[in-house]
């Protein structure tokens, strides 16, 4: 009897060291490098921006090496899955759709879309939802490949507009100063990046703010995506978030890139 | 692998390989006879043609194609003076500016295809159109387009396939052809493997009709390569045996023509 239990006691020490060398110890980040004030890069070449400023933090109270590695944004989910990083940090709101490639964190921010028109279009002024969809009809609407506000325009709007899908948000923004397009759908922090460029100046968002509690496909918040099963690595991230969260880190750090405080309670 | 998802996709790129041949075929159609015209241009003597020639060629062929893209599409987007013009009309619109890209650059490349195969011309045909009196025109439609065609369809072959291959790229304009539809299907399915296999395949497909469309024409355009079948042999006795019947007019008919007698004695 003592025997076993000195075994089993032995074999509790060697799982115990075994995990403690599964620890974690360097993650690589994906993100997408072109979504400005979320991730971007600067004149110089480098990557800056709102998520940038949180991945470090979060690897640091994680205690883990971290490298930003930059991929487009419509195989931003298939590189996670076969490992060129191990998650994603690129402004990926929580849907339902994705949930079912890949996990997410806590969230982060949360955020509503807006529509963008030209400050002189008949658009511009709108407010409620009922005159907005109703005036959108026939018109030439852009969205980013892949997000949440594509898959809005195509259930909500469908075959009644014509989509245009860019690849990034700034060839949209160029398609819009263009006049090209009527209007743009995309996340409010994103076009208010644009709205204070020289470039954004005539241009103004019109319509309700529109977020997941009206429309499900909007998701739940922007979190981290992380492959299903990592649940470790999902436990360090939630913990790094909540922690910012109940610090008031988060709240100032949206705060600095946004200019309002997006940050969301702690779901633990 | 999931084979069920292949099949689904299989109709909407289909959808989108319209659009593609579309492109290419336009841009070809424009591009080739604007290529002709640029290639005699640059085998002008005067400076004045060949030398603005050389540039766009030097222009076009060394810059991606990409970036031209980008240029004409963003960059007539930023130019406020295009936009009070009907130009704009044009130009707002994405698949235009994808064949504008296209057919200037394609322009570029055929233009260097065909002076090669001009320049490849045999001299001794050109001396032998000279003698029989050709005028230059009728020389250039005659002998030296013909040839120089026919020199040069391996090589165009191989621009019309890179064509196809390099209308890819107007999906980052938003067109919707073929790998634009790819990509649409693979954001809501994260399967890129799968779909770009089925794209990949329609574009096989696609350029295997392009070889084998050359490959017909060349045939057909050096009859004495081709192997004489039956039926030419048939026609070629029945040509030889009415040439006898017709005895000496048949002579006659192939004598060179005279010169005029009211032509200045040199």
């Amino acid at each position: 009897m003592k025997l076993w239990t000195s075994l089993a006691g032995a074999a509790a020490v060697v799982l115990a060291a075994a995990s403690a060398h599964a620890q974690i110890d360097s993650i690589k980040l994906g993100t997408e490098g072109a979504y400005p004030p979320y991730n971007y890069y600067d004149a110089s070449g480098q990557l800056i921006g709102f998520e940038i400023d949180l991945g470090n933090e979060l690897c640091r109270r994680m205690e883990v090496e971290c490298e930003w590695v930059a991929q487009d944004w419509d195989g931003i989910i298939p590189a996670l899955l076969n490992g060129r990083y191990d998650a994603i940090i690129a402004g990926m709101s929580r849907t339902d759709e994705r949930r079912e490639q890949i996990a997410f964190s806590n969230a982060y921010t949360v955020t509503p879309a807006w529509f963008v028109a030209s400050a002189e279009s008949d658009l511009a002024g709108l407010e409620t939802l009922e005159e907005t969809m109703a005036a959108l009809e026939g018109k030439t609407i852009g969205v980013q490949t892949a997000t949440i506000h594509e898959n809005f325009l195509r259930e909500e709007l469908g075959d009644g507009v014509d989509i245009r899908v860019y690849d990034t948000q700034d060839n949209l923004n160029l398609d819009l100063v263009a006049g090209r397009l009527d209007a743009g759908l995309a996340d409010a922090t994103s076009w208010q990046a644009f709205l204070d460029t020289e470039d954004g100046a005539g241009f103004a968002h019109f319509g309700p703010g529109l977020t997941g509690a009206d429309f499900p496909v909007f998701g739940e918040g922007v979190g981290v995506g992380l492959r299903q099963g990592d649940t470790e690595l999902m436990a360090m991230f939630n913990d790094a978030i909540c922690s910012m969260i109940e610090d008031g880190t988060l709240a100032a750090m949206t705060t600095e890139w946004f200019g309002v405080d997006t940050s969301t309670p702690c779901e633990q | 692998m999931n084979f069920e998802l292949m099949g689904d996709s299989i109709l909407p790129i289909l959808r989108g390989a319209q659009i593609t041949v579309m492109l290419v075929a336009t841009s070809i159609a424009i591009g080739f006879f604007a290529g002709i015209g640029m290639a005699l241009a640059r085998l002008s003597r005067n400076p004045l043609v060949s030398v603005p020639a050389y540039a766009y060629v030097f222009f076009f062929r060394g810059t991606p194609l990409l970036v031209q893209l980008f240029i004409v599409y963003y960059g007539f987007g930023r130019a406020d003076f295009v936009k009070d013009t009907v130009f704009w009309a044009v130009l707002k619109e994405p698949f235009w500016c994808a064949v504008i890209a296209l057919t200037l650059n394609t322009t570029a490349y055929t233009s260097e295809i065909i002076r090669g195969g001009i320049l490849a011309v045999p001299w001794g045909q050109i001396e032998a159109a000279r003698a029989c009196g050709m005028s230059r025109v009728l020389m250039f439609r005659r002998i030296t387009m013909p040839v120089a065609i026919r020199q040069a369809l391996p090589a165009y072959g191989n621009e019309i396939i890179l064509m196809v291959k390099g209308s890819a790229l107007a999906s980052t304009v938003t067109v919707m052809e073929m790998t634009g539809e790819a990509k649409s299907i693979i954001s809501s399915t994260y399967a890129p493997v799968e779909i770009f296999i089925v794209a990949g395949s329609i574009y096989l497909a696609i350029n295997f009709v392009v070889t084998r469309a050359v490959r017909r024409l060349e045939h057909r355009l050096t009859p004495y390569q081709r192997a004489r079948t039956e039926a030419d042999e048939k026609q070629a006795g029945r040509k030889i045996a009415f040439a006898a019947l017709r005895g000496r007019q048949a002579a006659d008919d192939i004598a060179l023509p005279q010169p005029s007698s009211d032509r200045p004695q040199d």
